[in-house]
């Protein structure tokens, strides 16, 4: 029971990190960045509705009206002034100003709020569970947060598929070039992309700064999470990544389940494990985005 | 679409206007002018100046090497050249992006026609379109123009045929509605029938008024569709004149750089 | 097909003399005589400072030879790496155990510790290698976790709570921080001019190759795999030396400082201050962030914030760092060839 108990505890955890994810590689995707700050801006998103609870008594829920437009707005002026320009630096460059970028990002943090751990706080809803048998119970809020992250990554992939600059997008990242050539801004492609990134990013920190603590370092295993759902999905899937999550989430929770100890080794190991037998992921994209 | 016979004469007009060597009344819709431009420190083009007048089909043709490419990178805006100006119906065009020169009407359909491959045919072409500027060419428009584009519409870009790709390549430049259509290689790797076939569409797009520019290697192609021909070496004119009045030894000489 | 290629020499005017080509000049003479000097005064210098000066001086030697690390690893062989940390770590748990548990001299530890690094090196970077950019980055970082996890599960070695370093027991303090410091300064000489070797050598040039022009260097793919793959081992053995130089300088080990990401940060920080892509970059970046963490450790975390958004303007507004402000001028390892007038 203990096992179906992880299982399923780590297939909602990983509906968000397969969110984390999907901005992630929303932004690789386009311009060929990694965004090594991505993590710790998912943990400023949690911060930033911590702020509004504790001074405005707002619930996470209602904070995300604020923080994810907040965040795409901080995304877009983050791709203007730094990011563009330093694409324009070479391959080394964006990873250089963005790893740099997560530094300041969490020392500033750890200033302002302490090393303390904090947790959002969702109200009477974060106890209250669904029993299923006895001893396997499901969440309300861990479930609510995993249908969010399937919805928002379906919600992504609609916009990718159908929409006009989703479309521009996937055209950008097949041949930068040849999209300019018709009619494509890429920088404002880039700018676009990188808001939408730190939108949903957003809506998963504040997720995952509800289901368990936080502290101003936690941006490091938010991004290492995040990776190792991409890796392990396939590049340029977006349900890859979703599976990748799950397969994630599930190797951690059956890893704590033997010893809490385990349960980020187990991940860590299960994403070698595919990095060394099946280094495209378990559901590749025919052609990777 | 019913005009055919009016463009058509129109187009002529205007060559025979700029045969007599006389004034165009108005300004070309496009002027290359004195224009040096390169990949570091390669020079590309030599003080290259290229002028086409509206509705005219002007053929520049080359050898391996000789700056085609490069020219129509420059007038597309991917290329900044290091000296001389762009002008495009009489602005200076210089200092905009690629992406901007579409929206004022130039599009590039480039060499080894560059589809998104993880696009679909239809998809290719809505992309073309990302500018939206109003005009003749639309879906339906590019899929009668190449009924087998049509066929395909759903496929990956990736899975077609060479002369299937170009196809699509040109429809999804059409879509932009440019004034001026410019073309890079449309025969390369491909079969002769093939290429005609590609060449046959050429006057339903001239007949809207597209002004057209075509880059070849293939001469007997570009001389079979253009006003005027211009043969460029090493970034530099070596021959110009009316398509009908060329003289091939003349030409050919031009073309290897052999000095007569 | 018949290329027209432009002929690249013929618009050099007749009657001028071909370019001298030379390695080096008058200043790299000058550099090497001041460097020489100022190496043999920090050799003399146990005799005449204070205990607490030597053991400063060994930090910034560890800033150095970890910067150098680094830059062998990003600037040179084009591989950005977030997780040295696991090499460092090894490292200092490597002395550690080969002298407190095995016996071993400490000064023999250290550098079997950092062959040890190597060895762990070599297959790790079978996994690593799958992946590029960004991605390798983080995929280093995810192999410094997991080992600093299997390592917080060794009860021979303190497990979480880490481990002294014992083996120093029988000497005086006066003598062991002037050995310590000496062994330090020896590795940083070793390392820098190591590098500066391994620049000029061929796999020199093959990675010169691949900063210069990945495609073009990408086609002669055997080779360049089997420098990258050199580079990573060498950088391991040598951030496993700086991580045995950091605990035989402090005598204790503990897995979450050992294996923390912010001496990732402090390397990147170093070289990219300093100057990427240069031998002496680090050399300028390790005395300036050494400098800098003097006097800003009063500030606390913020002199993160200060380094980390000094950092980024420096990438992106003179990406060749401090060093790069020389243009040229003064060279004290030379490294690649100077095409300049005869003379
Ligand atoms: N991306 C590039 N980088 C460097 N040189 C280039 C590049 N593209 C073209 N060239 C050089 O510029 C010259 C003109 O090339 P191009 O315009 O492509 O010729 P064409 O299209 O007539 O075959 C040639 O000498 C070619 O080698
Ligand atoms: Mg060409």
């Amino acid at each position: 029971m203990n096992t179906v108990n992880a299982v399923v505890q780590g297939v909602l955890l990983g509906g968000l990190y397969a969110l984390v994810a999907a901005g992630l590689s929303l932004v690789f995707g386009v311009m060929r960045i990694v965004n090594l700050a991505h993590g710790v801006l998912a943990v400023l998103a949690a911060y930033g509705s911590l702020l509004l609870g504790e001074h405005l008594g707002w619930n996470p829920f209602l904070s995300l009206l604020v923080v994810v437009p907040a965040m795409a707005a901080l995304g877009y002026a983050l791709q203007r002034a730094l990011l563009d320009r330093a694409l324009r630096g070479g391959e080394l460059a964006p990873l250089l100003v963005t790893f740099g970028l997560a530094i300041v990002i969490q020392n500033l943090l750890l200033e302002t709020f302490s090393a303390d751990t904090q947790r959002l706080d969702v109200g009477a809803f974060g106890g209250a569970s669904i029993e299923l048998t006895d001893g396997l119970a499901i969440g309300w809020f861990p479930l609510l947060a995993a249908a969010a992250g399937v919805l928002v990554i379906a919600g992504l992939g609609q916009f990718l598929a159908r929409t006009r600059t989703g479309r521009a997008m996937r055209a950008t990242s097949d041949d930068q070039e040849a999209a300019q050539l018709m009619g494509i801004d890429n920088r404002r492609l880039y700018a676009v992309a990188t808001a939408i990134a730190l939108g949903t990013v957003a809506i998963a920190g504040v997720f995952l700064g509800s289901r368990s603590t936080f502290d101003p370092s936690a941006g490091a295993t938010t991004l290492i999470f995040a990776f190792e759902a991409v890796v392990i999905g396939g590049l340029g899937s977006l349900w890859g990544t979703l599976l990748g999550g799950v397969v994630l989430g599930v190797a951690q929770g059956l890893g704590a389940a033997i010893d809490p100890a385990y349960g980020v080794l187990a991940g860590h190991l299960v994403f070698l494990a595919v990095l060394a037998v099946r280094p495209r992921g378990l559901l590749p994209s025919a052609v990777t985005a | 679409m019913s005009e055919l016979t009016n463009e058509h004469s129109r187009s002529a007009n205007a060559t025979d206007e700029r045969q007599r060597g006389g004034h165009v009344s108005s300004a070309p819709l496009l002027h290359v002018d004195d224009v040096d431009a390169g990949y570091g420190d390669v020079p590309a083009l030599r003080g290259l100046t290229v002028t086409v007048a509206e509705g005219e089909t002007l053929a520049v043709i080359g050898a391996n090497g000789a700056g085609k490419s490069t020219l129509l990178k420059t007038i597309a805006g991917v290329l900044r050249p290091t000296r001389g100006e762009v002008r495009f119906d009489g602005r200076v065009v210089t200092a905009l992006s690629a992406h901007q020169r579409v929206g004022s009407g130039i599009s590039l359909c480039p060499e080894g026609r560059r589809l998104f491959p993880s696009l679909t045919v239809e998809e290719n072409l809505q992309v073309g379109a990302y500018a939206r500027r109003p005009g003749p060419w639309d879906l339906p428009a590019v899929y009668e123009l190449f009924p087998l584009v049509a066929e395909r519409r759903a496929r990956p870009a990736a899975n077609l045929s060479g002369g299937e790709q170009q196809a699509v390549a040109i429809g999804r430049s059409l879509m932009a509605n440019p004034r001026l259509l410019l073309l890079d290689e449309v025969s390369l790797g491909l079969a002769p029938v093939i290429v005609r076939q590609l060449y046959a569409a050429l006057p339903r797009i001239t007949e809207q008024g597209t002004t057209v520019l075509v880059v070849e290697q293939d001469v007997h192609q570009a001389i079979s569709v253009a006003d005027r021909v211009q043969c460029l070496l090493e970034g530099r004119t070596v021959l110009e004149g009316a398509a009908d009045r060329i003289d091939p030894a003349e030409l050919a000489a031009a073309y290897f750089g052999v000095r007569r | 097909m018949t290329g027209v290629q432009p002929a690249a020499g013929a618009t050099r005017p007749a009657g001028t003399t071909p370019p001298k080509v030379r390695r080096g000049g008058r200043s790299a003479r000058i550099g090497a005589v001041a460097m020489v000097a100022v190496v043999a005064v920090l050799v003399y210098l146990p005799f005449m400072s204070s205990r607490g000066t030597q053991i400063d001086l060994v930090g910034l030697f560890s800033l150095v030879v970890l910067g150098t690390m680094w830059n062998l690893l990003a600037g040179y062989g084009g591989m950005i790496s977030i997780g040295q940390q696991a090499f460092i770590g090894i490292g200092g748990y490597g002395l550690v155990y080969l002298a407190t548990n095995l016996g071993l001299d400490p000064f023999l530890a250290v550098p079997v510790a950092a062959v040890v690094c190597g060895l762990v090196a070599w297959p790790t970077s079978y996994l690593a290698f799958r992946l590029t950019g960004g991605y390798f980055a983080i995929g280093t970082w995810v192999i410094a976790e997991v080992v600093r996890l299997l390592v917080t599960q060794v009860d021979a070695v303190g497990a979480g709570s880490g481990a002294s370093l014992t083996a120093f027991s029988g000497l005086d303090p006066v003598f062991r921080i002037a050995y310590v410091y000496w062994m330090s300064l020896t590795i940083a000489v070793v390392v820098v001019l190591g590098v500066y070797l391994l620049m000029r050598s061929r796999t020199g040039l093959a990675l010169t190759a691949i900063r210069d022009d990945p495609t073009a260097a990408a086609s002669s793919g055997v080779a360049v795999d089997r420098a990258k793959r050199l580079v990573y081992v060498v950088a391991a053995a040598g951030c496993g030396l700086a991580g045995a130089m950091i605990v035989a300088n402090t005598l204790r080990v503990q897995p979450g400082s050992i294996f923390s990401v912010d001496y990732s940060a402090m390397m990147i920080f170093i070289v990219v201050i300093g100057g990427i892509g240069t031998i002496e970059g680090p050399l300028v970046g390790a005395i300036v962030f050494y400098l800098l963490q003097d006097t800003l450790a009063e500030l606390g975390n913020w002199y993160l914030v200060v380094v980390g958004v000094v950092a980024v303007v420096i990438t992106l507004v003179a990406p060749k760092g401090l060093w790069g402000l020389t243009r040229g001028r003064v060279e004290l390892f030379p490294v690649g060839y100077r095409v300049g007038p005869r003379g």
